[in-house]
């Protein structure tokens, strides 16, 4: 079990992290999500004794950690560029952290036999990295973390420099290679999407902070607060800024959507409401609120649709199924649905979660 | 801007190629219109950056010949082919204004000091960049300064073409769907003729109206996005294009009758008489769960929850199949797959076979 705990890290004037308080279990996967300099690769450095804290604690099963070395510490990392040793062949380089432990030989040959296998790197084990494609260079190095039998092992973006197709494929069987080695394992990346994919717990960074972290797919469902939901949204979140006058939420503009169940015993005052794009619908929904848009730009990716729209003064996105042929400057009415809404109150912190999405 | 005329083109890296794969870029043989905007999508070693740097001047190919508006440039070096081009890193001078670094295409080809102004100007507007003009680029981040360098691949319109490489590979997801729409918008608005080489779908397919898709030194398919995802006319475009990809399973088909592990299904049309390898390609998003006696029996190995939709993964006698389930739609206990029969194409060695007309 790793615990950080009030865990602070300043350089200088400025605050890298900021106050970060998580538990993470023996056998987890967690996700850290955010965009570029929101903290992830800090708070790995953190995590893996890189970087000390400026305040706070950092436990290994209940012991303090802080001021124990690296080296010491049963730590494994993989980057998003692809490291390996260029004149080792594969098995050699899935090796060497064995060798320089001072493994004895049939242990290494067994070790590195599974770790290959596990890895699908069987039929490459005689080739040098640069022999092989990127996909399995990340493997090499992915081989080689988990080869060690690192109680932590820490993943900085590792398949970004991959083709989709390729991070696609070793994506899906991330978390079968993970459940099988029983170490904590965290993997930092900026696309809500994949996180998603992967599963496990999600801790979404914003300047410094963790926002929230919890099951991933509740985070997704349940965003504490509006920081959080645009972080966890790909593409972003649609915001409209609204007022809560009775039974209703009024946008200066003259929009008006009504309260639902959720929602209705909320104080009157300023909210903000958030809804995700494949909820804004170009075509009637039964019980949806109408606003009228204007097209700003369509881009098709032969699935789907994404239509950004100008309502009011605010620019949306829909996701929509199929193909869509709309001109820029066409004018649409969109709706979207009540049931759907995050319900934002004026410091940005959840006040009510869809209906449909916390049912689903 | 110009009409790109690849007439016959093939390139191999080694001299006097003989077989098919010596050559890194098989016969290219295509017209792209004056102000279209193509994108070259593929995995890493699949020739498109021999195919735009045979078009950048960078690479004289082995045979064949490239003409800009009808004019021979075959051997014309990068610079008198008058374009421009966006690489995957940001190409900026540090100790320039972000102003200088926007007006630098243009002094340097003697453009009046009143109309570098203008374009400047202009061309700050459109990256978002406008009050950043003084400052010095190596102040700025990682986005900014490739964003200058977007600026600075579209400050000249009397360009042939606009040539980008991987260009939003550094840019954060939410600032890439930003830059993207900007470079949508611009392309609809001054109708550059735009080249547009990445490995991911997404930027491909929302960036260009048609989209050129290279295999192993080939381009196997050049459509439009729907064209690409209803009708692949290779298995590689159905698997490369759409995540997850189309499911391809071997088949048996005679007529408008396909058998599909042991489950004969009824097609819509008749095929021809096959030899090769027979395959039916469905995509995840055309197969339905049904709790019901119809379909083919399958095996779940696992649910992926992806928010908006939920991806199943099973396994149909010894094939994997994935099936994309739109929010809300449950998953049965002992589901059979059922495929809707206006989205299945079939496959001969890897290729579309097209029905028989008429049946």
């Amino acid at each position: 079990m790793l615990e950080l705990i009030n865990v602070t890290r300043k350089v200088g004037a400025q605050t890298h992290i900021d106050d970060v308080s998580m538990t993470l279990s023996k056998g987890s996967l967690n996700v850290l999500l955010g965009p570029t300099l929101s903290g992830k690769t800090s708070l790995m450095r953190l995590m893996a004794g890189l970087d000390r804290p400026t305040h706070g604690d950092i436990r290994v099963d209940g012991k303090s950690v802080v001021g124990v070395k690296v080296q010491a510490r049963g730590v494994a990392m993989v980057y998003q560029q692809f490291i390996n040793y260029p004149t080792l062949t594969v098995w050699e380089n899935i090796a060497s952290p064995l060798k320089v432990a001072g493994v004895d030989r049939a242990t290494i040959k067994a070790r590195v036999g599974k770790a290959a296998e596990l890895l699908r790197l069987t039929d490459q084990l005689k080739k040098t990295p640069l022999e092989l494609s990127g996909g399995q260079q990340q493997r090499t190095a992915l081989a080689r973390a988990i080869v060690k039998g690192a109680s932590l092992v820490l993943l900085d973006e590792p398949l970004a420099n991959l083709d989709y197709k390729l991070r696609e494929e070793l994506r899906a069987e991330l978390p079968r290679i993970f459940a099988e080695t029983g170490a904590i394992f965290v993997y930092a990346t900026t696309e809500p999407t994949e996180a998603l994919l992967l599963g496990g717990s999600t801790a979404t960074l914003s300047e410094g902070r963790v926002t929230q972290f919890g099951p991933t797919i509740e985070v997704f469902n349940r965003p504490a607060d509006l920081v959080t939901a645009k972080t966890f949204s790909d593409p972003p979140m649609n915001t409209l800024s609204v007022e809560k006058r009775g039974g209703s939420f009024v946008h200066h503009g003259g929009l008006h959507v009504p309260s639902g169940p959720e929602t209705a015993g909320l104080p009157d005052g300023a909210y903000t409401l958030g809804f995700r794009p494949h909820h804004l619908s170009l075509d009637p929904v039964a019980g949806a609120v109408r606003a009228e848009a204007m097209v700003a730009i369509t881009e098709i990716t032969g699935s789907e649709s994404f239509i950004h729209v100008d309502v009011a003064d605010s620019r949306w996105v829909a996701l929509t199924h199929g193909v869509r042929l709309l001109e820029e400057g066409d004018r649409v009415p969109v709706w979207v649905h009540p049931d759907r809404l995050f319900v934002f109150d004026r410091d940005g912190r959840l006040a009510a979660a869809p209906r449909l999405a916390a049912a689903a | 801007m110009a009409r790109i005329d690849l007439d016959h083109i093939a390139h191999a890296y080694k001299p006097n190629p003989t077989k098919p794969s010596d050559f890194a870029l098989k016969e290219v043989h295509h017209t792209w219109e004056d102000g279209g905007a193509y994108a070259l999508l593929g995995p890493s070693g699949c020739g498109k950056t021999t195919l735009l740097n045979v078009i950048s001047g960078l690479i004289v190919p082995s045979s064949g010949r490239i003409l800009f508006g009808g004019r021979d440039v075959t051997h014309l070096p990068t610079e008198a082919r008058n374009i421009a081009q966006v690489f995957q890193f940001p190409v900026v001078y540090d100790t320039m204004t972000v102003h200088d670094n926007l007006a630098f295409p243009l002094r340097n080809r003697g453009v009046p000091e009143h109309e570098v102004e203008k374009s400047v100007r202009e061309t700050a507007e459109m990256i978002g960049l406008s009050d950043k003009l003084g400052r010095k680029a190596s102040g700025l981040g990682a986005d900014e300064k490739q964003k200058i360098s977007l600026g600075r691949g579209l400050v000249r319109q009397d360009v042939n073409a606009i040539l980008f490489d991987e260009p939003l590979t550094v840019i954060d997801p939410h600032m890439k769907w930003v830059l993207r729409t900007q470079l949508k918008h611009l392309h609809k608005r001054f109708g550059f003729t735009m080249i547009y080489v990445t490995h991911d779908q997404t930027e491909a397919l929302t960036f260009a109206d048609k989209v050129v898709v290279m295999y192993e030194g080939e381009v196997v398919q050049i459509g439009t996005p729907d064209e690409l995802f209803e009708k692949p006319r290779h298995t590689f475009v159905g698997y490369f294009i759409g995540s997850p990809g189309m499911n391809v399973l071997p088949a048996e088909v005679r007529g408008d009758e396909a058998v599909v592990a042991g489950t004969p299904i009824r097609l819509k049309s008749s095929y021809p008489p096959a030899s090769g390898k027979v395959e039916l390609g469905v995509r995840p998003e055309f197969v339905a769960l049904s709790d019901g006696p119809d379909g083919l029996p399958i095996r779940v190995l696992g649910v992926e929850d992806v928010g908006r939709y939920r991806i199943v993964r099973a396994d149909l006698s010894g094939t994997d199949l994935n099936v994309v389930l739109k929010e809300g739609v449950p998953v049965p206990a002992s589901p059979r797959a059922v495929f809707d029969l206006d989205r299945v194409n079939v496959y001969v060695d890897s290729h579309l076979v097209e029905p028989v007309a008429g049946a």
